[in-house]
């Protein structure tokens, strides 16, 4: 074999490897001034129903709306009242609120598992508010403020992460793996990337009914690496689809940094370019730009002018979930550093510039917001925590594998029931 | 009139019939279901103006038009993914994947999500998709035209399991399975899409000319899924079989002159197991036929069933046919098949047990 290579003898080059590596390690000091920040408001707005490569500059800039001086900028400028922004601001602190609260009943040991959003809370709020309430939302498993933005209750959310008995999905799913059909709050799978191409599904299904409701969906950049992403854009675009993909680069999946979905050579957005779809690359730490970006997507969707890749350009500022440990791969100055801030802060002084808002009620609000939080937990806690026996009866765990049971799966449940009486003798709890 | 069983026919007030082959009696159903119900679409690589690479969807766009009955991208996970998303739209999605052995890029979205969205949704969300597939061999094929990935699909808890062997049955079978609000993998035996096959490759094709079972009632019908059909009643073994294979397998039993009782399986889940148990424990003698893959083939589920359920009525091991575990070869295609020689020798080792 080795005597038929060709190259025996030549002075050809040795090929080398490349395998990506982060800038920066635990202990390393953090420097991000080779990222290029544009200025707030200074990149253009074409018009929704423009052609799809009139966004292609956009796909290598940065969209940001709220500049250094706390104002807005810009065409992208949404120009929301007060209210709206106040409600956002409550939404995204609720949301940090309730990942605080949760990330410590984990800890507690009232539940396996959890993941917080912390850093990530404009990108599903602000992007939630910017589509219409019966647009179908199919998130990935980050996407808490996008449920919390419609208003789901936190009880639900607490019975859930618990999986106890009143667990609407009835302790079958890993804790934050949410389904709202009532919100349009489409059932996370902890499979990454497959929910692309079911939202191009309900886009088209949507479509060819002529129906007026568009899909809008998330994923990490790390799974845009997934087949399923190609797919999704493919049919996207192919079906022109009223679907909006939102790219959540929040530069780590675990512990493999961006550089491992391709970070290096592009940018997310710029996937776009190839399918031809529209493309915008935003400040997802910018509550207005994140907010403008996903309107303008979903007007654009609406009025059949196509689909649209968003990537939320963002920092994933806790750990990957309760199983997670960042400080073994990568520097703990990488927040502090992160150049595009907080974004509840950033909105916070957004508010207080425009005279619409002040530090004493952002304390009230997050005070009142914890204790509303607390309030739930406790609600929910009536119903159990895990692993204390409290959960839906034995048989259901038969039940919605088909619509109706078939034979073996009937032998299956006996069988659980009989192995439950040995064990709990007298045990009602079946 | 051929001598095939006359159970498949037609009841006497099914009203007005023609013949049809399988592929006929494909696009019969699906042409009956497009009608019948708004939300029931098709899409597939090829299935659109073209009507599909074996002419099961021939017409139906040119009928219920381009947003109704379209091609696709040659993209498998796309095909499936986007059919669970049509489904949590409210519409019934029929996809096609032009051969079985291309179905295995969308196994994800068939597996952790088409199968499971029922039961990790508490049923809020279901995916009520019929996956149309043809698959088996005998067609010259090669390992990637020819393949039978039934027990991928069975041993997944949450999706069905459904393969006719005639066209009367493929109709019925067909219009269950898309009214049925769990999905479905409904593999299409492509060897007996014009005829049946006896399994003796060396002489000449039959069409389905003639046969009872070919005589397909022209409007809406359903036949049960979970229900096997008796092909024909005997004493002396019961073979179990499904797709092409029962056709062989009635065959051999006819020339070898057994009184074979042979069951098509038609769903394998649910599986009717009342029939086998029946059938097991008259006879004493089991014979389990398949075209795929031996190693952990549906014929060991078959036959772990039987002898945990039918031990003791059993006078002789139980036994199973099926290909070779190799890739389905191209040149030596009837070298791998489950042929009457193979079957034969099978019959008179369990009768001389």
């Amino acid at each position: 074999m080795a005597d038929q290579r060709d190259d025996k003898g030549t002075n050809r080059p040795k090929l080398a490897l490349h395998v990506p590596e982060p800038k920066y390690r635990p202990g390393d000091k953090v420097d991000y001034s080779h990222l290029n920040i544009p200025k707030a408001g200074e990149q253009s707005r074409p018009d929704e129903a423009c052609e799809a490569k009139d966004t292609f500059a956009l796909c290598n800039d940065l969209v940001r709306v709220l500049g250094d001086d706390n104002q807005a900028h810009g065409p992208w400028d949404p120009r929301l009242d007060a209210d709206t922004l106040r409600q956002m601001l409550r939404e995204m602190a609720l949301v940090r609120a309730f990942d605080n609260r949760m990330y410590r009943a984990q800890r507690q040991g009232k539940t396996s598992f959890y993941m917080k959003c912390t850093g990530e809370e404009a990108t599903s709020v602000c992007a939630t508010h910017a589509l219409a309430g019966d647009d179908m939302i199919f998130p990935s498993y980050r996407q808490q403020g996008c449920l919390i933005a419609r208003g789901y209750e936190l009880t639900e959310m607490i019975n859930q992460i618990y999986s106890n008995k009143a667990d609407k999905l009835k302790g079958r799913q890993l804790p934050i793996m949410y389904c709202s059909k009532r919100l349009n709050f489409f059932s996370i799978s902890g499979n990454l990337a497959t929910q692309l191409p079911q939202a191009t599904g309900f886009a088209m299904a949507s479509a060819s009914k002529g129906d007026s409701r568009i899909a809008a969906t998330w994923v990490g950049e790390g799974s845009t690496a997934e087949g399923d992403f190609h797919s999704a854009l493919t049919f996207a675009t192919v079906y022109n689809a009223p679907v909006i993909f939102n790219v959540i680069n929040n530069q780590w999946a675990i512990s493999s940094f961006s550089g491992f979905a391709g970070s290096e050579r592009a940018t997310f957005a710029a996937r776009a370019i190839g399918y031809g779809m529209a493309g915008l690359r935003v400040d997802g730490n910018d509550p207005l730009a994140v907010f403008a970006a996903e309107r303008w997507a979903a007007d654009r969707a609406r009025a059949n002018a196509g689909p649209t890749l968003i990537e939320h350009f963002t920092y994933r500022a806790e750990g990957h979930s309760t199983s997670d440990d960042p400080s073994a791969y990568r520097s703990a100055e990488e927040r502090e550093e992160w150049p595009l801030g907080d974004p509840i802060m950033r909105l916070a002084r957004h508010l207080i510039a425009l005279g619409e808002w002040s530090d004493e009620q952002q304390e009230e609000m997050d005070t009142e917001l914890d204790a509303m939080v607390r309030k739930a937990m406790k609600e929910a806690e009536k119903n159990g925590i895990l692993g204390h026996g409290l959960h839906h009866p034995f048989h259901t765990m038969f039940e919605d594998v088909f619509e109706e049971l078939p034979w073996h799966l009937e032998e299956q449940a006996a069988q659980a029931i009989r192995e439950r009486r040995i064990k709990f003798p007298g045990d009602p709890a079946e | 009139m051929n001598d095939m069983t006359t159970e498949t026919a037609p009841a006497a007030d099914a009203g007005e019939t023609r013949e049809m082959n399988m592929i006929e009696a494909i696009n019969s159903a699906l042409d009956i279901m497009l009608d019948r119900d708004d939300n029931v679409t098709l899409l597939g690589e090829d299935i659109g103006y073209f009507g599909g690479v074996f002419r099961c969807t021939a017409g139906l766009q040119e009928k219920y038009g381009k947003t109704r009955v379209f091609d696709t991208p040659i993209s498998e996970c796309g095909i499936i993914g986007v059919a669970v998303g049509m489904g949590a739209y409210g519409l019934r999605p029929v996809p096609e994947i032009q051969f079985a052995d291309y179905i295995y890029p969308g196994l994800d979205q068939l597996i952790s999500e088409a199968a499971r969205l029922r039961y990790r949704s508490a049923a809020e969300f279901i995916a009520p998709m019929t996956v149309r597939s043809p698959f088996g061999g005998g067609i010259f094929g090669g390992q990637t035209h020819s393949q039978s990935p039934e027990s991928i699909f069975t041993h997944v808890s949450g999706l069905k399991t459904v393969i006719p062997s005639t066209p009367y049955d493929a109709k019925g079978l067909l219009i269950s399975c898309i009214e049925d609000n769990d999905p479905v993998i409904f593999f299409e035996p492509k060897r007996i899409y014009n005829g049946p096959f006896d399994g003796y490759y060396d002489k000449p094709a039959k069409s389905w000319k003639g046969f009872d079972a070919a005589q397909v009632p022209t409007d809406y019908y359903k036949i049960p899924l979970g229900k096997a059909r008796t092909v024909r009643e005997g004493d002396a073994l019961t073979i179990l079989a499904y797709g092409t294979m029962v056709h062989v397998v009635e065959s051999v039993a006819r020339d070898k002159g057994v009184n074979a009782e042979i069951l098509d399986l038609r769903t394998l889940v649910p599986l009717d197991i009342e029939a086998i148990e029946a059938s097991v424990e008259k006879t004493g003698r089991c014979l389990i036929v398949h075209e795929a893959t031996r190693t952990s083939g549906f014929g060991s589920e078959l036959s772990a069933l039987v002898q945990e359920r039918c031990f003791y009525h059993l006078e002789a091991p139980i036994e199973r046919v099926t290909g070779f575990d190799t890739p389905y070869p191209h040149s030596l295609e009837w070298a791998y098949f489950p042929g009457p020689v193979r079957i034969g020798e099978a019959i008179d080792k369990l009768l001389e047990a």
